[in-house]
């Protein structure tokens, strides 16, 4: 799967869990520190993606993805 | 230096209104907010009550789709409630003294729609679709935590539970923390949401609500001789109470005092109150004693009467012995049917408007008096009447009183 349509598909789970502005879901961003998403709201989102891409996102990978860019790789290598 | 409460803001979201001013004046033109409950489950469950109270405006039409997905929706109608008392007060966050400011909202049920949706999410899809939301959205300190948060309240956040009396014990809280000096301003009241399938069985298990499902408007009937239970409601209420200098001394708007409360407890059944009303009338006594207010200058009472056989009538028993005969009475929840943990702040608004405005709003429903209530019971209209002091009575499950005393301001 492209980068480009995991990014406006994790965008579209960013924006219905937490309320962040589709456009602001940029691949730089730290879901914490610039996007003010907590601990809670990353496991749903977690939850929705795994739905959506048909990934496995156990917790201690789910730890390591700081920002949205790291989501989008391990979503796109991980895609079945 | 005084040591009087006073109360600077009110906010509600009622099934008469979404806020207090349009809830007071349906109260007071003499509205109903009982209807038919369509929800699927009523005919599923086949209950015998398909009546309720429900909001008048819903809390979805409020708040920002992303806050509301975060909260149970006992937890929006507190932080609904909140907001407008907050901003009524005319306080901010910057101008109180975080560490002065406390929080106390109680619930008598707590998040029973977010228990029974992750449940059947658990038992369904599974663990996977259970919300990390879940406790936070169903612990019964929700309300008061999420407005607590929002405010920055550091002096203390807290959740009376006390069935049907959680609402006025909190305010009953807040008047004891103010009055001891650990804070100089106190948001408090009741949260309450809890039409649900397995609430409304239990309820109609213990044959306590009213089955009156043709004539949804007329079901809600304290004082009657005719009532056969009461209506299962869902709102907010809540009220900014501060140290009276504290309020002068930013030149706050004042709706009254709150003189004095009352706890006590029955020590006698889980449902059924203390047939002498012994209980109650020591709440009643306590709160006139330390409001140093007469008996005989408390002209009403705001009642908790249910539409319940056997509560209604107790109640004015001990009213008869706490304070006498004379008090003329009123009981709200004919039109907005009982709140439960909500019940006791929202009338205890509705009793600081009646001294306010010199008006007791009269009993929906009340065509025929029960022959067991000495008192004067407004019923039709409206009783235009100065207040020198007022009483709001609230009864919970588990044999809970709370008497608060207010006068004028």
């Amino acid at each position: 799967m492209a980068n480009e349509e995991v990014l406006s598909g994790l965008a579209d789970i960013v924006e219905e869990v937490a309320g962040v502005a589709k456009d602001d879901v940029t691949v730089e961003k730290s879901f914490v520190d610039d996007l003010d998403i907590d601990s809670l709201s990353m496991v749903e989102i977690a939850v929705q993606a795994e739905d959506k891409f048909g990934v496995k996102i156990p917790d201690d990978e789910l730890a390591n993805l700081k920002t949205v860019g790291d989501a989008v790789d391990y979503i796109t290598k991980n895609t079945v | 230096m005084s040591n009087d409460i006073v109360i600077t803001g009110l906010g509600a979201t009622t099934p008469l209104g979404g806020d207090v001013t349009s809830t007071w004046d349906a109260l007071l033109a003499g509205k109903s907010g009982v209807s038919i409950l369509d929800a699927e489950w009523v005919t599923t469950f086949g209950l015998p009550t398909r009546i309720a109270a429900q909001l008048a405006v819903d809390p979805s039409e409020v708040l920002p789709r992303v806050e509301a997905r975060r909260l149970d929706r006992c937890e929006q109608v507190a932080v609904i409630a909140a907001r407008q008392a907050w901003a009524d007060s005319g306080l901010t966050t910057d101008s109180v003294d975080s560490e002065r400011l406390a929080v106390i909202i109680g619930t008598g049920i707590g998040g029973a729609s977010t228990l029974l949706n992750q449940d059947d999410l658990l038992e369904g899809p599974g663990l996977r679709k259970v919300s990390p939301l879940t406790v936070p959205m169903l612990m019964p300190n929700g309300p008061a935590a999420h407005v607590g948060i929002e405010l920055k309240a550091r002096a203390g956040v807290h959740a009376p539970v006390s069935a049907c009396a959680s609402g006025a014990e909190a305010i009953a809280w807040a008047f004891r923390m103010l009055r001891s000096g650990e804070a100089d301003v106190i948001v408090a009241g009741g949260a309450e949401a809890a039409i649900a399938g397995i609430t409304m069985a239990g309820f109609c298990q213990a044959r306590t609500m009213s089955t009156n499902n043709d004539e949804p408007t007329k079901a809600s009937r304290p004082f009657d001789v005719n009532r056969d239970g009461f209506v299962l409601g869902e709102g907010a209420g809540i009220m900014v109470l501060e140290r009276e200098e504290h309020a002068k001394a930013r030149g706050a708007t004042i709706y009254g005092k709150l003189a004095g409360v009352g706890t006590s407890s029955d020590g006698y059944h889980i449902t059924a109150p203390d047939p002498e009303g012994a209980g109650q009338a020591r709440a009643i006594t306590t709160a006139l004693r330390t409001g140093g207010v007469d008996p005989a200058d408390v002209g009403h009472v705001n009642c908790h009467a249910t539409s319940t056989s056997v509560g209604d009538v107790t109640e004015t028993v001990a009213i008869r012995k706490a304070i006498g005969e004379h008090p003329v009475l009123t009981a709200p929840k004919g039109s907005f049917g009982h709140l439960l943990g909500a019940a006791g702040a929202v009338e205890a608004i509705v009793t600081v408007l009646s001294i306010r405005d010199s008006v007791i709003p009269a009993t929906l429903n009340l065509e025929e008096l029960d022959p067991g209530v000495v008192h004067d019971v407004v019923a039709g209209e409206p009783r235009k009447v100065d207040l020198k002091a007022a009483v709001n009575d609230s009864f919970g499950f588990g044999g809970h009183n709370v008497a608060l005393a207010f006068t004028s301001a």
